[in-house]
């Protein structure tokens, strides 16, 4: 099988990819997903708050995904679900498995990578105790309630305070459970303020910052767990152990970006964003091979993810016409106070760029900050920054004439 | 009068704000950086609402997932929940199927989010 544009994943970075790659020019575009179904995660996020910056209006997840599926069959966009990619070469050949296509392989002009991320499992927090049943992530535990209707406990305790988690918690409550705590091994949540206070005190659900689980009790199923608070190196205070009764531990620990098959073509992987290393038109170190939404670096919101994806799906048809010249590049680098920067590197192309980037530390009252060399290139004032918001800063392409340092700093 | 603590949504900011309560009156509001903080914790102390999202079971298997056309006031989300859950559904569903009308007459209907095709 022959496409211009092949795209891995069907969930809203793939879909937004696939809708900008047809629009601009490419003829066959053929999306390869794994589930059966179109729109990836958002299926099971039944919660609103999606699509307030692309569409200007509150959606819920399967209604934000429904928007990128209708359009994707107005624009004759070929979706194999069902469908496995096994291995990508570097030379854009894909092999895939699966019922329409059975094992067979698609030469493609591009390629968008746009797998998502994977939550962190129990197995990577270490945590002492047995493998009792009741300890699931809160993406599965919320596949299970609101795409297959089970209840996974009556008494919960979660560790994490991700938004699934938090959104998790009021899911969980709503069904008649009693959510006992949601703990956080940082100082500060992680999730957004909207879901903290709609979440967690709306129901008197108690946030404990500076808190981690310590153990797990229970044989067969979870009886309870030990948790305690931790100084400021994350190491549990030995004194402040408590046990708490619960059947069930929700973990919400934060997402790691999919990139097993970035990783089998040899893509570079950014080691802080756990992504491939892209330019600003969201290619990777392979040419021709593009990657965007949450596999190259965890969203916020959902909308970000449908702009960048868009960029990428756009820059992929675009390759296919490009004639090959060798691009001028100007690496960015995260300064004092930020923990990496998207792009990794800026093409020198005469276009105008945005620079995304997360703070390392909640910081008040500050400027956001891009300077080649000491020339100041952007600038932005700041009322709060957070770990848990994305950052943005835009910049001329007159003004790059080195590496990119981007920066937080006192106001 | 009664001290009440909450946290602004507006911005990400998140102003602690505490308002002074005379019964359901309020009487002074404090802590917040903005206009839109104050308006947010008025409406907030006087008339909480949310719109609410859940799933409703389908005849023959699965779940619908649906919300509230509009905000519902947040002191009636559990007795919501009640009648939501005791309903079943008939394939096929469209997204903005009307489901349950004007849900324990708040004037508000249940409507779906996403689609169920018929068998």
């Amino acid at each position: 099988m022959k496409a211009d544009v092949a795209i891995v994943g069907a969930g809203p970075a793939g879909l937004a990819a696939a809708i900008a790659a047809k629009e601009n020019g490419a003829k066959r575009v053929v999306v390869i997903e794994r589930e059966s179904h179109l729109g990836g995660i958002l299926n099971q996020c039944i919660h609103n708050g999606f699509g307030l910056h692309v569409f200007g209006e509150e959606l819920t997840g399967p209604e934000y995904a429904a928007r990128f599926e209708d359009k994707a069959a107005a624009l004759d966009i070929t979706c194999l679900t069902q469908t496995m990619v096994l291995d990508i070469s570097p030379s854009r050949v894909l092999t895939v498995v699966g019922p329409q296509t059975g094992f067979c392989t698609i030469e493609a002009g591009a390629i968008v990578l746009a797998m998502g991320c994977r939550e962190r499992s129990a197995g990577a927090l270490m945590l002492p105790g047995g493998r009792p049943a009741g300890v699931l992530t809160a993406g599965t535990a919320q596949r299970f309630v609101n795409i297959d209707g089970y209840m996974p406990g009556k008494e919960v305790v979660i560790l994490g305070s991700g938004d699934i988690g938090l959104i998790m918690a009021r899911r969980m409550t709503l069904e008649g459970a009693h959510v006992k705590m949601v703990l956080e091994l940082m100082p500060f949540s992680g999730g957004l303020k909207r879901n903290i206070v709609q979440c967690l005190d709306d129901y008197n659900i108690p946030l404990k910052l500076s808190y981690t689980v310590t153990r797990i009790h229970g044989a067969k199923r979870v009886e309870g767990v030990s948790i305690a608070a931790v100084d400021n190196k994350g190491v549990p205070i030995k004194d402040t152990e408590e046990y708490v009764a619960c059947d069930t531990l929700l973990l919400s620990v934060g997402l790691i970006p999919e990139n097993e098959l970035s990783r089998g073509m040899d893509i570079k992987i950014d080691p802080v964003t756990g992504g491939p290393e892209v330019d600003s038109h969201m290619q990777t170190s392979i040419k021709g091979v593009f990657a965007c939404g949450n596999a190259v670096q965890v969203h916020d919101l959902v909308d970000f993810v449908t702009e960048e994806a868009t960029r990428a799906g756009a820059a992929a048809a675009r390759y296919l016409f490009e004639e090959d010249k060798a691009i001028a590049y100007c690496p960015t680098k995260a300064g004092t106070g930020i923990r990496y920067v998207v792009p990794q590197r800026l093409r020198l192309d005469g276009d105008k760029k945005t620079l995304f980037f997360r703070v390392t530390n909640v910081f008040k009252n500050c400027v956001t900050v891009a300077r080649c060399g000491d020339k100041v290139i952007a600038r932005k004032k700041r009322l709060v920054c957070t770990p848990g918001e994305m950052e943005s800063l835009c910049i001329a392409d007159e003004d790059i004439q080195g590496d990119v340092i981007v920066s937080v700093e006192e106001a | 009068m009664e001290t009440r603590n909450l946290t602004c949504i507006v911005c990400p900011l998140g102003c602690e704000m505490t308002a002074q309560m005379d019964g359901r009156k309020v009487v002074s509001i404090s802590g917040n950086t903005c206009k839109r903080g104050e308006n947010y914790a008025r409406a907030e102390l006087t008339d909480p609402r949310r719109t609410l999202t859940t799933t409703m079971r389908v005849k023959g298997g699965g779940r619908v997932s649906v919300k509230s056309k509009d905000t519902l006031p947040k002191g009636k989300l559990f007795e919501c929940m009640t009648v939501i859950n005791a309903w079943e559904v008939q394939p096929p569903v469209k997204i903005g199927d009307v489901l349950i009308k004007d849900i324990m007459g708040l004037g508000v209907d249940i409507v779906a989010t996403s689609r169920i095709n018929g068998v």
